[in-house]
């Protein structure tokens, strides 16, 4: 936080004049100080004030969009350096790597593999979020010639044109303008001419720098040249230098405000060996990045980075929660157990993780308990006989199996009778406590 | 404005845990967070174990169950398999076998198998019990005598078996795994309740549950992280012990690490899939900060021994 409360009240006309809709101006700078408030609220800041708030309110990591239509790439805006204090906001976007110097055919299929990449999970979609070009030959037609082939499978697709050649820059980024690709380009030898073709195409500029001294310092100079939406990279390549670098970069930004770096970080994670790559690009979505650069992406790896991602930007305070409905597991008959628990997603994971390990065909039936697990639902009201018997009539399971039977959660055994009473012809029979018991209670069944 | 570099120093350290008798492997240690070697001591690599069993690991995920062929019908072949081939620096022997759902193997069965391994080892070794609450407290108390001196980790103990485990573990000079679930509140009671039994915290290790990349990882993660800021920057020894994460056990049932590639053609070959959710879930845990860590695949702890290297 760049000011206190106090600060910001020294700034405020301290009239306590209540037009902002809080009683003094000390409450309205302590909203201000906590992010709650905005200062529009208040007519009567004078303009000195307004420019000192304005930039000491800014978010400490710069908001940063690439790319364009339905898959374009929101960064920064990260307000936290721990997960547990507060959701991180715009996850890490993967990107991976095209040389300039593959064949047309081969960068064509890598383009097609990234449209191809989508996954869901957990109600999610989940996908490889952009292409960075590289001018490996330092060629500039080649260059133009890759990011053709690039487009011509893959047209919706964010990009990060990436050359220290200003010509090839201008080349390649005026094909693409609209598109708006990250130009990762600006080092100190040539950072005039890549701001320059950045604000006349309005695209962001990826920086380099070797080490953040260098870095703070060049993201300085080219914010005076009138190029703001920038992206960071501080020649860090190995673990040890990404995780320092990663954290001193977002630390900087979030706990003292350095505004030179308080700019989305972009990561090269690219090894020979691939496993050893899908740890480094962990590191990168763990630890600070906003973009991971990858040179292959096999489905395994999407799979595990996607889903390691999912993790790390999740809500620490709100629940995963997958969707209410009745879920087959294996090919159930008529007369297969019918089972129910809480749509708390792990709640899920493990219930119908330990069915599928019985190898007993079942029916889950998932209900909506606003993401809590079974005892937390039952306690706070969410999982009830009155629900349960509402949900299970209204899914029109009746119709699908032979026997009324419901296997109930046996931490709720206590709502057998209920939803007896509530569900006329039902029989409610009382499964075990905790999931791993599943299996020896299918099977003892079967 | 110029650069400084924002460093920290925190008034707290973890444990520095020393393990095994002839070949030593020591862990924890560090007075900063997970590898942060720029503001101060980060001593030790983490320490991967390999996880063997007391029976057949014929429940086991196929991608990981046929590398062991040959060895694992037999807890001392595979042992010394982990140790001369895969170069272990530290085994994990799970007594599943003494499950009461399992093979209900008796206490005196699984002293003879520790002794068998121990005799076969040099590399430290870690002794797990079947996680059913009463059987552990029986058997685990027993090996723990038949493994006197061999300074072991010993594990787990649970709230609601503690104290016998703890006592074993402590006359015959073991360490200790304390468990509870998920929760850094849970984490703490437990490690005082066992050092308010005369159990010398320096010789405990925490394991606040283990959970698989996409089940409850970031979970675990959290907890980690908050339990080894509490140790740093508020100095609460009873939050200071090394961590561990039990990963092999909870990868390698999930979906992810069983289904294959015919049933699920856009999750992609499942022998990397597996190994990258076990070396991924590892690799997560080792940035929340656990120093120890009990791994199946050899290509999953090749990975993330690579990766500590990079790191250290």
């Amino acid at each position: 936080m760049a000011l206190t409360g106090v600060e910001i009240f020294k700034l405020l006309p301290k009239t306590n004049c209540k037009k902002c809709g809080h009683p003094t101006c000390l409450a309205f700078a302590m909203k201000l100080a906590q992010r709650q408030a905005s200062l529009d609220a208040c007519p009567d800041v004078s303009e000195e004030a307004k420019k000192i708030l304005g930039e000491a309110s800014a978010p400490p990591i710069r908001p940063v969009v690439f790319g364009a239509g339905s898959k374009s790439v929101k960064m920064g805006e990260e307000t936290v350096l721990f997960r547990h204090e507060k959701k991180f906001v715009n996850p890490c976007a993967i990107a991976v790597e095209v040389k300039d110097t593959m064949d047309d055919s081969e960068i064509q299929k890598l383009a097609d593999s990234v449209m191809h990449s989508e996954i869901d999970r957990v109600g999610q979609k989940l996908r490889v979020d952009a292409i960075l070009v590289n001018n490996a030959s330092n060629d500039a037609a080649r260059f133009e010639n890759a990011v053709k082939a690039v487009i011509s499978k893959a047209p919706d697709v964010a990009l990060i044109l990436a050359t220290n050649n200003p010509s090839a820059a201008e080349a390649a980024v005026k094909l693409v303008a609209d598109k708006k690709p990250i130009l990762y380009g600006a080092d100190d030898s040539n950072a005039e001419a890549m701001a320059g073709i950045a604000k006349t195409h309005k695209v962001p500029l990826g920086v380099t720098a070797k080490g953040l001294d260098a870095l703070s310092a060049l993201t300085e100079k080219i914010k005076a040249l009138g190029v703001e939406d920038l992206v960071i990279d501080s020649g860090a390549r190995s673990a040890k230098e990404i995780l320092e670098a990663n954290t001193l970069t977002r630390r900087a930004a979030i706990k003292k405000n350095f505004k030179s770096l308080g700019y989305p970080v972009i990561t090269f994670a690219q090894r020979d060996d691939h496993m050893l790559e899908a740890l480094v690009a962990m590191l990168g979505i763990a630890k600070y990045s906003s973009i991971v650069v990858v040179s292959s992406i096999e489905k395994w790896k999407n799979l595990a980075l996607f889903t390691l991602r999912q993790n790390i930007y999740t809500d620490p305070q709100v629940p995963m929660q997958v969707e209410q409905k009745i879920y087959k597991i294996g090919e159930p008959a008529a007369d297969s157990p019918f089972m129910i628990t809480t749509n708390f997603s792990l709640t899920y994971f493990i219930v119908s993780g330990e069915v599928e390990n019985s190898k007993v065909p079942c029916r889950l039936a998932v209900m909506d308990s606003e993401g809590l697990s079974v005892l937390t639902a039952w306690a706070a009201g969410k999982f009830t006989a009155s629900k349960i018997a509402q949900f299970i009539q209204e899914s029109g399971i009746e119709n699908e199996i032979r026997k009324k039977e419901l296997i109930i959660p046996g931490y709720v055994a206590i709502l057998s009778g209920a939803i007896e009473d509530k569900l006329p012809g039902w029989k409610v029979t009382v499964g075990p406590r905790e999931a791993n018991g599943i299996p020896a209670f299918l099977k003892s069944r079967a | 404005m110029a650069f400084v570099a924002p460093k920290e120093t925190y008034p707290g350290k973890v444990f520095q845990v020393g393990i095994g008798t002839d070949k030593q492997a020591v862990f924890g240690g560090e007075n900063v967070l997970t590898f942060h070697s720029f503001e101060g001591n980060v001593p030790n690599r983490a320490l991967v174990a390999y996880e063997i069993q007391d029976i057949p690991p014929d429940d086991w995920s196929e991608t990981v169950r046929k590398v062991y062929e040959g060895v694992s019908g037999d807890p001392v072949t595979w042992a010394k398999y982990c140790q001369d081939t895969l170069k272990a620096r530290a085994i994990a022997l799970r007594l599943l076998g003494t499950h009461p759902d399992r093979e209900n193997r008796s206490a005196e069965d699984a002293i003879k198998t520790v002794k068998d391994v121990l005799s076969a080892i040099q590399v430290p070794l870690i002794v797990l019990g079947s996680n059913h609450v009463e059987k552990d407290s029986s058997v685990l108390v027993a090996v723990s005598e038949a493994a006197k001196d061999k300074n072991c980790i010993i594990g787990k103990a649970q709230e609601a078996n503690y104290k016998t485990i703890a006592a074993a573990a402590m006359a015959n000079n073991h360490k200790l795994i304390a468990m509870s679930e998920l929760d850094i509140n849970l984490s703490k009671q437990l490690n005082i309740l066992v050092t308010q039994m005369g159990f010398d915290k320096e010789r405990l290790i925490t394991d606040p549950m283990c959970s698989a990349l996409g089940y409850g990882l970031e979970y675990t993660y959290s907890v980690m992280e908050r339990i080894r800021l509490a140790a740093l920057t508020q100095n609460d020894t009873t939050m200071q012990p090394p961590m561990l994460g039990d990963v092999g056990m909870y990868v390698w049932k999930v979906k992810e690490t069983q289904a294959s590639e015919a049933d699920l053609p856009h999750w992609g070959t499942l022998e990397e899939r597996g190994i990258a959710w076990e070396t991924v879930t590892a690799g997560a845990l080792i940035m929340a900060g656990a120093e120890l860590l009990i791994m199946r695949h050899p290509k999953a702890v090749e990975a993330v021994e690579k990766f500590v290297d990079e790191l250290m």
